[in-house]
């Protein structure tokens, strides 16, 4: 098997038991009034492999200076989190959750799966099954709960393309805007019904789920108020703009997938992560403020393919690692601590003598994240392979 | 010829029954495959020379003459034409500098993906275009990347073009010492680990190991095949001082032995001698070139963007024993592949899901579009998943169906498919009457269109819409579940 032939139509079986034409239970958002109380698990990738080391400065590392002699965070500019860890100066926004408990980070987290390429570490996050490449379906589709009464929009991935996380089993949609999420020129029934009819079971399975989705989004859409609410420009903040508009709609989402992208500094790393880490920050912070009280029933969790070098290659960069950092965001979430065991970054405590080491199986992080969003779900069918060992970062339910 | 070419496509049905494609399925298929989107025209042409001669022109384009109109519209395009040392002297750009910059780059980007989407809707040598946008694909370079912007125009022209159907060692080489490569991927900027810096030089220094890697990973073995990280460091080392003189005055390919590492180094088992330069990169190119693993990466892609998302093992096997035999001929490849028994199953027909710059251009094709001005395509292009020249990963588009088949994409497709139809794209000129031969009845449209019989989903949503307009009937059509696959 080549690492491209793994891919197969995972949904064929599950989209042939549909019938057309079934009661549309969910074309009111009335139907969801019981909703309100549901969890919102919204990922976040940052593609590329974020430097955490950057992120979540270990200041108080003898070595992490002297690894880094261009591109170290100065002391003096780093926000300190509790004498050992600070967050680098652009995620500033970010201190405020931190202080008020509902921002927590985990650190040395990873993949055991060495390898360094961006496609295939990519591709073991997503999957979620690290090393095994013939898995055809995303952790986060798995990860989505039975429930009686789906709505058609419980799971979206934001972009063009539906993440892999979200490939699977279960109904996800992908979508660019929700205001252009629709058909022109009342061709709508025409083309649902062409879909419908279609003998190819994938079309016909996609064109299913999105012609219910875009029902319902048209009514979120006529009723939407705008938040007033200034989120940055860019593929991050756009899409967890419309995320928020999601969640406040009442409208049934479960789980949503953003990606953030440019994270691969290998030239010239310090003004690009400025700009990265204060997107990823202002985007986060917009979030936070315009979903106000509803962030309650919400935990964002965020993640990169790898980490990258300790030591800071020949162009003021860093080349591909392998320990990083996560970050948990939400009502729920045991803030304002740095989770992990930190490996050290001593010659003989790097991982093959040049990457920061994991002590996190990033699936435990993502574990106790599942857990917490649908109670408790079958962590093996989620993280096949794995004996998940979910980590407590969140407050106990009450 | 319209005419006698949609009466033949009337005899095709929708789905070859036989366990063998029938002539008209077979013409069809070529069609549909080695073309951006099949014509009325192209048919004709089939039918004419008969379906192998066809194909084996297709792979001999310097023998097909070009369409004359389009060659006359190329040479409006000043800046696709230009060396790097032109195009930065007429359109002057600093990264992060001034507003003069920007429009520069825009006219340069427009001219370069406008000229590659009317040879994709126009060119008589359509397989060569498609080539072309494989392999750009395959050692994919990305355009907003700092001076990248002015360096893909000559990367696609000078390093990938002309050796689409040459061979694989040239396009590899010459795909590593062009600019634009060197840049976005960092190897410019790559020197001797050990080497110190002197007391003036501003800029840190030392070894970058990202083109190494991609070179390795995406360009050659592929990421399944056993290569270490030693060896990722390693052939690093061998490309140390491979870098672009005048970055911002033409940006020309050199090697700089002082910043070479002229150790001895082993990559994949062969020892790279110590004291040598150039010759280092060199050699580790002929390796990876000549390797077994590259055969059958290379072909495995192939196959999966013309034959099927998941081909057989004995097709890719049969192609990496061609790339072995010929040396990297990838003509001999190609064919191999186009004469397989495999790629001419009723199994492989309409198997393959459109990317959006395929489902887009054959839009077009279909439609008889005249193109005055991309910008709205392109910008399609772009919500559809798939903006020309601007992926940013190494990695290229993936060709696969369910890399495309989601929501988002399909509204795109029927949405696109309406505005088309309609004539409300901006720039876009269609003559729809002209384009279905003055069809009107819905069942007509369909085939005209798809140029096949349209199956039960497109006749039984359409064959109460006689009331509907020809223009909406086509929008739908075009949207549809059965355009979507080629």
């Amino acid at each position: 098997m080549t690492s491209n032939t793994r891919r197969a139509f995972v949904r064929n079986a599950a989209l042939t038991a549909f019938g057309v034409g079934s009661a549309p239970a969910w074309l009111t958002r009335t139907a969801y009034a019981g909703a309100k109380s549901r969890k919102v698990l919204v990922a976040i990738f940052q593609r590329g492999a974020m430097d955490g080391l950057s992120a979540v400065i270990p200041y108080g590392e003898r070595r992490y200076a002297a690894l880094r002699p261009t591109i170290a965070v100065p002391r003096e500019t780093a926000i300190d989190l509790d004498g050992f860890f600070a967050l680098h100066p652009a995620l500033k926004p970010l201190k405020p959750f931190w202080d008020s408990k509902q921002l927590a980070a985990i650190h040395a987290t990873g993949s055991p799966d060495p390898t360094r390429s961006h496609f295939d570490a990519q591709d073991f996050m997503e999957s979620g099954t690290p090393g095994r490449k013939a898995t055809r379906d995303g952790w986060l589709n798995r990860a989505i709960p039975p429930q009686p009464k789906p709505s058609p929009i419980r799971a979206i991935s934001m972009g063009g393309t539906l993440s892999r996380s979200l490939r699977g089993a279960n109904p996800a949609v992908a979508v660019n805007t929700i205001a252009g999420f629709k058909v022109r020129d009342d061709a709508q029934d025409d083309f649902m019904s062409m879909y419908a009819q279609s003998a190819d079971p994938m079309l016909k399975g996609t064109g299913k789920d999105t012609f219910e989705a875009v029902k319902l989004l048209e009514s979120i859409n006529r009723n939407q108020v705008d938040s007033g609410i200034t989120y940055p420009n860019s593929r991050l903040g756009q899409s967890l703009r419309q995320i928020a508009t999601l969640i406040k709609a009442d409208a049934g989402l479960e789980v949503a997938f953003a990606d953030s992208l440019g994270w691969d500094t290998h030239a010239g790393q310090a003004p690009m992560l400025q700009n990265l880490l204060g997107d990823f920050a202002n985007s986060l912070t917009a979030f936070h403020q315009d979903l106000g009280e509803r962030m309650a029933d919400v935990t964002v969790v965020s993640m990169s393919e790898f980490g990258r070098t300790a030591k800071e290659n020949g162009n003021r960069g860093t080349d591909h690692g392998h320990a990083n950092v996560m970050f948990a965001l939400g009502g729920d979430v045991a803030g304002g601590k740095v989770y992990g065991k930190w490996p050290g970054l001593e010659a003989e405590q790097l991982y093959e003598g040049r990457d920061l080491a994991v002590t996190t199986d990033f699936r435990d992080v993502l574990a106790s994240a599942v857990r917490h969003h649908a109670g408790t779900p079958d962590l093996v069918k989620i993280f096949p392979g794995h004996q998940a060992k979910p980590l407590h970062f969140f407050r106990p339910i009450q | 010829m319209l005419r006698q070419a949609i009466s033949l496509v009337l005899a095709v049905s929708l789905f070859p029954a036989a366990p063998k494609l029938t002539k008209e399925h077979r013409a069809l298929h070529a069609a549909s495959r080695l073309t951006f989107g099949p014509t009325a025209d192209t048919l004709a042409s089939i039918q004419k020379l008969g379906v192998d001669k066809w194909v084996e022109q297709q792979l001999h384009p310097e023998k097909i003459a070009e369409d004359p109109a389009l060659e006359v519209r190329l040479k409006r395009y000043a800046s696709v034409g230009m060396s790097n040392a032109e195009l930065m002297e007429k359109y002057p750009f600093r990264p992060g500098q001034g507003k003069g910059g920007a429009a520069n780059v825009r006219l340069i980007y427009t001219e370069l993906a406008e000229t590659k989407l009317l040879r994709a809707v126009h060119s008589n040598r359509q397989l060569e275009e498609l080539l072309a946008d494989f392999w750009f694909n395959h050692f994919n370079v990305f355009f907003d990347k700092g001076m990248d912007r002015m360096l893909v125009t000559s990367y696609e022209r000078d390093a990938i073009r002309p050796h689409v159907l040459g061979n694989f060692k040239d396009l590899l080489l010459a795909t590593s010492k062009h600019p634009a490569m060197l840049f976005y991927l960092d190897n410019w900027r790559s020197v001797f680990a050990d080497r110190l810096p002197r007391r003036n030089e501003k800029r840190a220094i030392g070894l970058n190991e990202n083109y190494a890697r991609e070179l390795l990973e995406l360009h050659t073995l592929g990421v399944d095949n056993s290569y270490t990280q030693q060896d990722v460091t390693e052939v690093a080392r061998c490309f140390t001082g491979w870098s672009i003189a005048d970055l911002r005055e033409g940006a020309k390919f050199k090697f700089n032995p002082l910043l070479h590492d002229r150790k001895q180094k082993t990559v994949l088992g062969h020892t790279i001698p110590a004291g040598r330069g150039e010759e280092d990169g060199l050699q580790v190119l002929d390796i990876l070139a000549s390797h077994p693993a590259t055969a059958k990466y290379i072909s495995t892609k192939l196959a999966q963007r013309f034959v099927a998302d998941m081909p057989s093992e004995e097709l890719i096997g049969r192609m990496a024993a061609a790339f072995t035999k010929s040396h990297g001929d990838l003509r001999v490849i190609m064919r191999t592949m186009l004469t397989a028994p495999e790629f001419w199953s009723p199994a492989a027909y309409k198997a393959k899901m459109k990317m959006p710059f395929e489902m887009v251009a054959s839009a077009l094709r279909a439609t008889g579009a005249e193109i005055d001005n991309s910008s709205a395509i392109l910008q399609e292009l772009k919500t559809l998943g798939q903006p020309l020249f601007r992926k940013v990963e190494p990695t290229g588009y993936y060709p696969f169906a369910e890399e495309w088949t989601n929501s988002a994409s399909l509204l795109g497709r029927m949405n696109f498919g309406l505005q088309l139809s309609q004539n409300k794209v901006r720039g876009v000129r269609i003559d729809l009457d002209k384009a279905l031969d003055g069809k009107t009845a819905p069942a007509e449209i369909a085939q005209a269109l798809l140029l096949h019989q349209p199956g039960p989903e497109t006749l039984k949503t359409l064959q109460n819409k006689s009331e509907t307009s020809p223009a909406q009937i086509a929008g739908l059509v075009l949207g549809g579940p059965e355009f979507q696959r080629r």
